[in-house]
């Protein structure tokens, strides 16, 4: 028995380790005081030069807009929509969630491709805005599911209750409702936003000359060669993400003990 | 109950109905109607110069039986497989173990899982172009070492490519894995094990089967987007090996043969239905939600 959990164990860091290597790799390099492979001697260079490069700086508050925008816009769409969806019944409705959850099942380049060919049927200009229109496409599935699977869970009586005691739809909405599925709301609007932060295919097929976002932009660079930069910007993101965990983490921590104070 | 509903929505469908318009026009504008738009276009015939012919053919989807395409969806397809084979390989033993430690460190497991799923993919990815580099990592690693003598050519092959996409998607795997061996009641597994079954045999007869929902959830997790990643064979991969998705990505920028980028992505949907009608009838699961 005790062989087995230490077996376990052993292969579990080892799986960790092999899964962490490449992240540590980057932040190690983005220290290293040079542009080759050996190691150098500390320096945070690369961490100022981050700092002056204009375009990466550009590309990044565009990705911080489109999420932003783009997963808000989805928290809109999805939420009225399963409101409006779960629990009523009519002819297509089985359809219609199919193909409204279509954009997160194909893969994306699939999207991509449809809206370089549809947008440029609409001659819409490709930019920020059609980028917000493919981003907030796929982010609405997230919310969709999330709030829905909330709202099953709802019992429909408290709802009910409201409306005899003769509240109408919509204060129902925002009096019942809408607290109690606020958490999902939220949570799916939060997947919505890191999804569409990290999204590299569609917003290839749907930006403009003009646009970039840090993604492409990282992409691009990659493409064109070492530049340790990118490692330092690579650190970076990874220093934000871990800070974002980490304060959600103890948020929920001091959510549950506050029923023992 | 259900009676009682009837009447209800009549009253109510005036607020639920307004609440959905938005939802229901937002998915035929901007999912139905391109989706729709590039089945179209793959029916028609590229222009000498610039954009397409409104005239029906079928040449596109004669194409795709050139030896080239054929190749490259092998190749493609291939590269799917096995990566949801090691994924799975890989992950399965990692999320069954997981499962088995105390709380406290199974949520910092799976916290650790979680965490690079949240970072750029294309941060991953750069992290193993350093370490297989032909001056990377490993290699000056190995030199150093004394085993080889001249660099290995790690890099820019169909291994990395693989390497790569195992990586990118594992986590896929080991959390829908772990959800249904989470939901797994021990009871089962101990009630064998007192029946005199060894401890591969309850594993085997078991556990395995009873998380058939989580294993599949997560190959259609892998499978599907290992299709069209075409970022991670791009950078991992060099020009040497194409993928589907990339061959999309080429037929329309560089080609810029629409119709045929258009059919390809056809046919790539196909295929995604396809799998995830497979997985609906093996799982038995109505919905995708499950695998969301």
């Amino acid at each position: 028995m005790k062989k087995r959990s230490r077996f376990a164990e052993v292969y579990i860091t080892l799986v960790l380790l092999l899964m962490y290597l490449p992240i540590i790799v980057v932040i190690v390099y983005s220290f290293n005081d040079t542009k080759m492979f050996h190691w150098a001697g500390f320096t945070l260079d690369w961490y100022s030069k981050l700092l002056n490069n204009m375009s990466i700086r550009t590309a990044f508050l565009n990705s911080l807009q489109l999420a932003a925008l783009s997963s808000l816009s989805a928290a809109v769409l999805g939420t009225l929509g399963a409101v409006g969806l779960t629990g009523r019944y009519f002819k297509a409705r089985g359809i219609l969630e199919n193909v409204s959850l279509i954009p997160i099942m194909i893969p994306e380049i699939i999207l991509g491709m449809a809206y370089l060919a549809f947008f440029s049927f609409l001659r819409l200009p490709f930019g920020m805005l059609t980028m917000l229109l493919a981003h907030t496409t796929f982010c609405i599935p997230y919310i969709y599911i999330n709030v829905k699977a909330r709202l099953t869970d709802l019992d429909p009586s408290i709802a009910e209750a409201a409306r005899d005691l003769g509240a109408g739809y919509v204060r129902v909405f925002f009096d019942i409702t809408l607290p109690l599925i606020f958490p999902s709301i939220l949570s799916g609007t939060l997947l919505a936003f890191a999804m569409s932060m990290d999204d590299v295919v569609i917003s290839f097929f749907t930006t403009g000359a003009q646009t970039s976002t840090l993604p492409l932009q990282v992409y691009s660079m990659l493409k064109m060669g070492v530049t340790p930069e990118i490692n330092a910007l690579c650190t970076v993101m990874l220093g934000a993400v871990f800070f974002i965990v980490a304060i959600a983490r103890l948020v929920r921590a001091r959510k549950k003990t506050r029923p023992l104070l | 109950m259900k009676k009682q509903k009837l009447p209800s929505t009549h009253v109510s469908c005036q607020g639920a109905c307004a609440a959905r318009l938005p939802f229901i026009l937002w998915t035929m504008v901007f999912v139905a109607i391109p989706l729709l738009y590039i089945l179209c276009m793959s029916f028609m015939k590229k222009a000498a110069t610039w954009g397409i012919l409104a005239e029906f053919s079928l040449d596109s989807y004669q194409k795709l039986f050139d030896p080239v395409y054929v190749k490259v969806f092998g190749q493609s397809m291939w590269l799917a497989f096995l990566t949801t084979v090691f994924t799975l390989l890989i992950g399965y033993p990692f999320a069954y173990f997981t499962s088995k430690l105390p709380p406290k460190w199974r949520s910092l497991v799976l916290l650790l899982i979680i965490v690079p799923f949240w970072t750029n993919s294309l941060v991953r990815i750069y992290g193993w172009m350093i370490l297989l580099r032909s001056q990377g990592v490993i290699n000056s690693l190995l030199i150093m070492l004394g085993i080889i003598d001249s660099p290995l050519k790690l890099l820019y092959n169909f291994g990395a490519v693989l390497v790569g996409m195992v990586y990118a998607l594992i986590p896929f795997m080991i959390l829908s894995v772990y959800n249904s061996i989470a939901k797994l009641d021990p009871a089962l597994v101990e009630a064998s094990r007192d029946l005199g079954a060894s401890r591969w045999r309850a594993f085997w007869t078991v556990t395995v089967p009873m998380t058939r929902a989580g294993i599949m959830a997560g190959c259609v997790l892998v499978f599907i987007p290992s299709v069209g990643l075409f970022f991670v064979s791009d950078l991992l991969g060099g020009a040497k090996t194409m993928l589907l998705g990339n061959l999309i990505k080429n037929e329309l920028l560089t080609a810029r043969n629409w119709p045929m980028g258009a059919a390809l992505s056809i046919v790539m949907m196909t295929m995604t239905m396809i799998v995830i009608g497979i997985y609906k009838k093996v799982s038995g699961e109505k919905s995708l939600e499950g695998i969301v």
